[in-house]
């Protein structure tokens, strides 16, 4: 997928020069407790929240059972309003499309909304290598290209810098991408965003290329929907002449009055908005009104494959609220960029194992990156039970199994690296059906009680190193039990 | 009616004492509990890590071992959600893999017939005031499982709310994840100890004398965090809160 996270350190690797750094920590701890508060106030306004919450996901559900009819309904919807559908089954292939289309207009810029689905596929990278630039003009997704950076988050890109650090990127950075920043460039919120603002405006005005993803295509009508708080993809959805726009296929709804649902729990999830400030839609082109020419890239991309999978086909739901994020203990102290994906957080350790399969390290160790805590599944406006998911992907990554991938059925094999685990769980598994077993075990752990240290060697490390075992008691309970009501023991 | 004590792995091992404050309660309030000497693991552990067929045995030997008592009560909320809400699941997935109802057919009676302790003391016996005596300052921490899979809601605090000599105070971020998580500890450590430490510090910070939880497994992490931060806070599980009457324990 994308190449900025070809070789990643596992999880647990990555996320421990996370929680080391106290800025880090810092930034990304005010930032969620902030949002996920407000979050929680502006879903508590509704009173028929849970029906709009079941409402999408039927509506989800119901689409991708019967995405290949919706995709063709697309299609014709599109191109009877004078669009252009194109077919990407992968990211080489969308980034080929993309790059064509641009290098036929003859220009070499291009101004971008925010959008995942073109992080997913790596296109500013594929661009680059065309020798086209493509500017994001969304803010945060600005400050984190000006930085050299990674995303951090799926709303808040830039979550993880706090007010010095985008000063001191906007500082050294905007002149080499366009218009400097202004003299004396303090860290309060309004300067800044009027350093973003004249820096952009620039780009606006010149670019004749537009791309962005969409929130929603409608298949009754071929209308693309954007949401957004800052205007800045509007600009890019209406100024430039080509408009070209990259969508995962799952992306759909059937009908325009679906929208009622997803335009209230999307904003409210994510924003903690009653109604974000921008709704943009776009149903192919209008005469002289907006781009010439409008081009959609659907994109595959491992979808199809998880769509295969009768459990972990619920993570295709996801309307990319970012809700999950802020509310996970984990991603709150690990940060985005340890999850090695364009999609970090409780959604990511879900959506990445499955779209780029579980071969890799990173991807291996992502259903583990939760504690199961289960603050995910309770605030998911579509109602994905993300552990659920995790549980079944890690059944995949340590037991192997079938699975679709690329389109054809396979059966995986066990991830490396969990041969003792495996010894482990299935000696632990013969004790706990031989409770004899068992009970000499605990005897035996108990008579030898002072001997035990109270730190580990080996795998106990890590619990050891920053906590204290408890102590092994004298008896366990069911000696006692057997001891003092031994007379009418229920034992079958 | 035939009740049972499902006490878990975890607790018979490490923390006998919770069992047998399980028992001198529900003894004090009238009801005849039983332990069946058959009992050992729900298999919670192996079907969290990924060992999904490894704890359909253990799933089964559950079922054989209490399917004949009218009530299985487990003084644990995260063990109690493995049996009513994953074996469930797991009956579901075996019927989706194509081996028959069998496994569900097994499983089925025993779900509906698991609760928690403090669901067992508030939904089945009706009871609130336990008649316990706790004169300390403690503060509730609802575990993740107990709060979420299985609902417990505001049992626990109605519960501790009646106790005699026991002042309640509020956790900072209670329904946030302690970090243990089961085999999250070792895997994740790093990400586990620093959710462990910001647990302790915001319990710290309600100045209790005690952590009081209805999961002994958090508590084993929550407590190995406050020896190691060395804040002198003690954790406790809610059924010794429950069972004390101010006497020596049993």
């Amino acid at each position: 997928m994308s190449g900025t996270f070809v070789g990643m350190p596992a999880f647990p690797v990555a996320a421990r020069q996370a929680v080391g750094n106290e800025t880090l920590r810092g930034n990304l701890r005010h930032a969620t407790h902030t949002i996920r508060d407000k979050r929680a106030r502006a879903v508590a306004e509704l009173d028929d929240w849970a029906a709009l919450r079941e409402a999408g996901k039927q509506i989800k559900d119901h689409t991708l059972r019967h995405l290949d009819r919706y995709l063709v309904q697309v299609e014709e919807a599109v191109t009877a309003a004078g669009g252009t559908v194109h077919w990407a089954a992968d990211a080489d292939e969308a980034n080929e499309i993309v790059a064509r289309l641009v290098e036929e207009t003859g220009e070499s810029e291009v101004v971008k909304v925010k959008s995942m689905a073109t992080q997913e596929i790596a296109l500013n990278e594929a661009l680059e290598a065309r020798g086209i630039h493509a500017y994001e003009t969304d803010l945060a997704e600005l400050i984190v290209q000006l930085g050299k950076d990674r995303p951090s988050h799926i709303l808040v890109p830039a979550i993880h810098r706090n007010r010095g650090e985008i000063r001191d990127i906007f500082r050294s950075e905007m002149s080499e991408w366009g218009r400097p920043a202004p003299e004396g460039l303090t860290d309060t919120p309004a300067e800044l965003a009027e350093a973003a603002r004249l820096h952009l405006r620039e780009k606006f005005l010149r670019a004749k290329v537009g791309i962005s993803g969409a929130n929603f295509v409608v298949a009754e009508t071929g209308t693309l929907v954007v949401v957004e708080s800052e205007g800045n993809g509007r600009m890019c959805l209406t100024l430039p002449e080509t408009l070209i726009s990259v969508v995962g296929i799952e992306k759909i709804v059937p009908r325009w009055q679906d929208l009622e649902v997803f335009l209230q729990t999307l904003p409210r999830s994510s924003t903690a908005e009653r109604m974000n400030p921008y709704t943009s839609m776009w149903t192919g082109t209008t005469g002289e009104d907006g781009p010439r020419t409008f081009h959609l890239v659907l994109l595959d991309n491992g979808r199809t494959d998880t769509l295969a999978d009768e459990v972990g086909r619920q993570a295709l739901r996801c309307i990319r609220c970012s809700a999950c994020l802020n509310v996970c203990p984990v991603y709150e102290r690990a940060g985005g960029h340890a999850y090695g994906s364009v999609y970090p957080g409780p959604i990511g350790a879900i959506l990445s194992p499955q779209l780029r399969g579980t071969k890799s390290e990173i991807d291996a160790s992502l259903p583990y990156a939760s504690s199961l805590c289960g603050a995910c599944y309770e605030v998911c406006p579509v109602a994905i039970d993300i552990p659920e998911v995790l549980v079944h992907l890690r059944e995949r990554v340590v037991q192997g199994g079938p699975a679709v991938r690329g389109g054809n059925r396979v059966v995986l094999k066990p991830a490396k690296g969990h041969a003792a685990e495996r010894a482990a769980m299935r000696a632990a598994q013969w004790a706990f059906t031989h409770p004899g077993a068992l009970r000499t075990g605990q005897r035996l752990a108990s008579r030898t009680r002072r001997l035990h240290p109270r730190t580990l060697p080996g795998p106990g490390r890590a619990w050891s190193g920053t906590r204290d075992l408890p102590a092994v008691p004298a008896e366990p309970f069911r000696d006692w039990w057997q001891r003092t009501r031994g007379g009418k023991d229920g034992a079958k | 009616m035939r009740v049972a004590l499902f006490l878990t792995c975890v607790n018979d091992t490490l923390y006998p004492e919770t069992g047998r404050a399980v028992v001198r309660l529900l003894t004090r309030l009238g009801v005849e509990v039983d332990f069946p000497m058959a009992q050992t693991c729900c298999g919670q552990a192996h079907y969290n890590t990924g060992y999904r067929h490894e704890a359909e045995p253990l799933a089964r030997h559950f079922a054989d071992v209490f399917t004949d008592y009218d009530a299985i009560v487990t003084p644990s909320g995260s063990c109690g959600a493995m049996v009513r809400e994953l074996y469930p699941r797991m009956g579901e997935r075996a019927r989706a893999e194509g081996r028959g109802d069998t496994l569900a057919a097994v499983l089925a009676p025993v779900v509906p017939k698991t609760y928690e302790l403090t669901e067992f003391l508030v939904d089945v016996l009706g009871v609130t005031d336990v008649g316990a005596y706790y004169p300390h300052t403690v503060t509730y921490h609802p575990t993740c499982h107990g709060l979420r899979s299985l609902g417990l809601g505001d049992r626990p605090r109605r519960l501790l709310e009646a106790v005699k000599g026991l002042e309640l105070v509020e956790l900072p971020g209670a329904e946030e994840c302690c970090g243990f998580g089961g085999t999250f500890a070792v895997k994740n450590s790093d990400v586990s100890a620093a959710m462990g430490a910001d647990k302790v510090r915001n319990a710290e910070s309600t100045g209790a004398d005690v952590l009081c939880a209805a999961d002994n497994s958090c508590l084993m992490h929550i407590g190995g965090t406050m020896t190691r931060l060395r804040t002198g806070m003690r954790p406790v599980h809610i059924a010794e809160i429950l069972a004390s009457t101010g006497e020596a324990a049993v």
